[in-house]
């Protein structure tokens, strides 16, 4: 029971940040149906970078704070340099085009601070809350976690429902060219997109480093499969999709490690992946339907 | 037989229309005759010259028309004569290899598609284009995001206009019939608050009546409102009841431009390029 109620916690935990990964998939995939494979690591770019003010002395809100703005800057700058030219061409330029961008960056993120594991130290306590003499798993660490990632869903809820600019973002991502003769900046809000995209999957990445302690230039790499399992899962086309997609990949996988072999966890959402496009291609939360009406 | 009228006098008598003209609704489609440079016709929109191509294929082979204020202009033609094509391209979604379009006299060949709504004209695109995933009163939004905040009562308007999509206000636009979208896409365009009008074949799959109604509206807006419109069509019998002027296009070319009586009444053409 003890095992289950952790594993439990686990899963909704690990759940929430890849839910916030995909939901930075999701963000792209509507509005450019692009699969951005370079997320994770513009995301450990950004980790990397807080990581080295973080270690010069700064605080950990510090480096929060930069690499948010950092992911933000370089979202932008990613869709108006490198994706602009193949936005709108054959699928699978764009494919090429963020999988060069996956292996440059990292190559760059080894450049600038070497390939060594660096700690990264949680911004709270990562030992977990006591119920009698069984600690739960549960900390004021993966508290701070699972409201971040929260806060984040809320805020981009909120965006799209109830303001102007999310308004011109839905309208851009569903129907370009009546959004552009609407009057809407359709090339403005595809980079503000990215940028948001990439603001939130820096997020990811600060809260990612936290609950694995060891950060290298890869340390992403596992996050973006799980991240576009999740994003499957939900449809890629759906916001909401891709947080229940990723909650119910973090409960899976956590059950996996905990009740069969950790080394399954990778294959196991492999396996998900397949069943999901064998079953329902168009993931739980697909709107493909509505499109074609 | 092709009547070219390149007058560019016209064009510049267009600058400081006022919206305010409504009083040459009486006059409907009686008086003018489409030939150069009639003395109180302004252009809203001037095309000289314009041609374009997708790839080899040339689309458009030197067109020049023009829509006049506080009329109904139609583009007939045959399936592939290029009337989609000559919207889009006076909208600036395709590119054209040469020619002008002139706007109010202003040229904007070159504008931005974003831009062009700022400068008083609406596009509604071929196949009704409504935003399938956003519901009816988010796409009236979209519609008027340009301008800032708009208030609730040009929203009533236009609902007002339309009692069909007022009921279906919070239903998804996919979920609406054609002739539903078609109401919504042109309500939505005069959020827009445009002095001119381009439609892209909205009888296109509609029931008689439906159509019937949209020209109906179309016309009162025209007669009432002083808004001038492009009307692309195939249906040409339909738009020729209710267009002051016609221009007939075949293979890229204007073909004859005149008025819309005599257009619907002279046979040979008819049965030539009009197919009715």
């Amino acid at each position: 029971m003890q095992q289950f109620v952790n594993l439990t916690l686990g899963g909704v935990i690990i759940g929430a940040v890849y839910a916030a990964f995909a939901l930075a998939l999701v963000l792209i995939w509507r509005s450019t149906r692009i699969v951005n494979f370079a997320q994770g690591a513009m995301a450990a770019l950004t980790t990397f970078i807080a990581l080295s003010l973080i270690e010069g002395g700064q605080s950990y809100w510090v480096g929060l704070a930069v690499a948010l703005v950092a992911g933000l800057v370089i979202g932008a700058v990613v869709e108006r340099v490198v994706i602009r030219p193949v936005e709108g061409g054959p699928e699978l330029n764009a494919v090429i085009v963020t999988l060069g961008l996956f292996i440059a960056i990292q190559a760059l993120i080894s450049v600038l601070f070497g390939v060594n594991q660096r700690a990264f130290v949680a911004p709270f306590s990562t030992i977990g809350f006591r119920a009698g003499d069984f600690t739960l798993a549960l900390s004021p660490n993966t508290l701070f976690t699972l409201g971040a990632v929260l806060l984040v869903m809320v805020g981009l809820i909120a965006l799209f429902r109830f303001t102007r600019v999310g308004l011109a973002m839905r309208a851009s991502a569903f129907g370009q060219e009546v959004a552009r003769l609407l009057g809407v900046r359709v090339g403005r809000m595809l980079t503000l997109g990215w940028a948001l995209a990439a603001v939130v999957g820096s997020l990811a990445g600060m809260l990612i480093a936290a609950e694995v302690t060891f950060v290298a230039p890869t340390f992403m790499d596992s996050l973006i499969v799980f991240g576009f399992v999740a994003a499957v899962l939900g449809g890629l086309d759906s916001p909401i999709g891709a947080v229940v997609g990723g909650l119910l990949l973090g409960l899976a996988l956590s059950y996996v490690r905990g009740y069969i072999d950790d080394t399954l966890v990778g294959l196991a959402a492999l396996v998900i992946l397949v069943v999901v496009l064998l079953v329902r291609p168009g993931g739980l939360f697909s709107t493909t339907q509505t499109r074609r009406a | 037989m092709a009547e070219a009228h390149g007058s560019t006098a016209a064009g510049a008598a267009g600058v400081g229309l006022s919206k305010g003209d409504t009083g040459r609704g009486a006059a409907t489609g009686s008086s003018v005759i489409a030939g150069g440079g009639t003395a109180t016709a302004q252009g809203v929109l001037e095309v000289e010259g314009l041609s374009a191509s997708y790839g080899p294929v040339k689309a458009l082979d030197g067109v020049t028309l023009r829509a006049e204020q506080g009329r109904i202009t139609a583009v007939l033609g045959a399936n592939g004569a290029g009337k989609t094509t000559l919207l889009r391209t006076i909208s600036g979604l395709v590119r054209p290899t040469a020619g002008r379009v002139l706007l109010n006299g202003e040229d904007v060949t070159r504008s931005p598609v974003e831009a062009m709504v700022t400068k008083g004209m609406s596009h509604v695109p071929e196949g009704r284009g409504v935003i399938a995933e956003l519901t009816v009163d988010e796409n009236l939004r979209v519609g008027s995001l340009f301008r800032g905040k708009v208030g609730q009562d040009e929203f009533d308007r236009v609902y007002d206009l339309f009692p069909r999509i007022k009921e279906r206000r919070t239903s998804t636009a996919h979920t609406l019939s054609g002739g539903e979208r078609q109401m919504l896409v042109i309500g939505r365009a005069l959020l827009a608050r445009p002095k001119l009008l381009l439609l892209d074949e909205p009888s296109l799959g509609l029931a008689p009546r439906i159509v019937a109604q949209i020209f109906a509206l179309l016309r009162r807006l025209v007669d009432t409102e002083g808004l001038s419109v492009l009307l692309v069509e195939q249906n040409a019998r339909s738009a020729l009841s209710v267009a002051d002027t016609g221009v007939v296009l075949n293979l890229g070319r204007v073909v004859v431009t005149d008025d819309a009586h005599r257009l619907a009444g002279d046979e040979d053409l008819r049965h030539a390029y009009l197919g009715f």
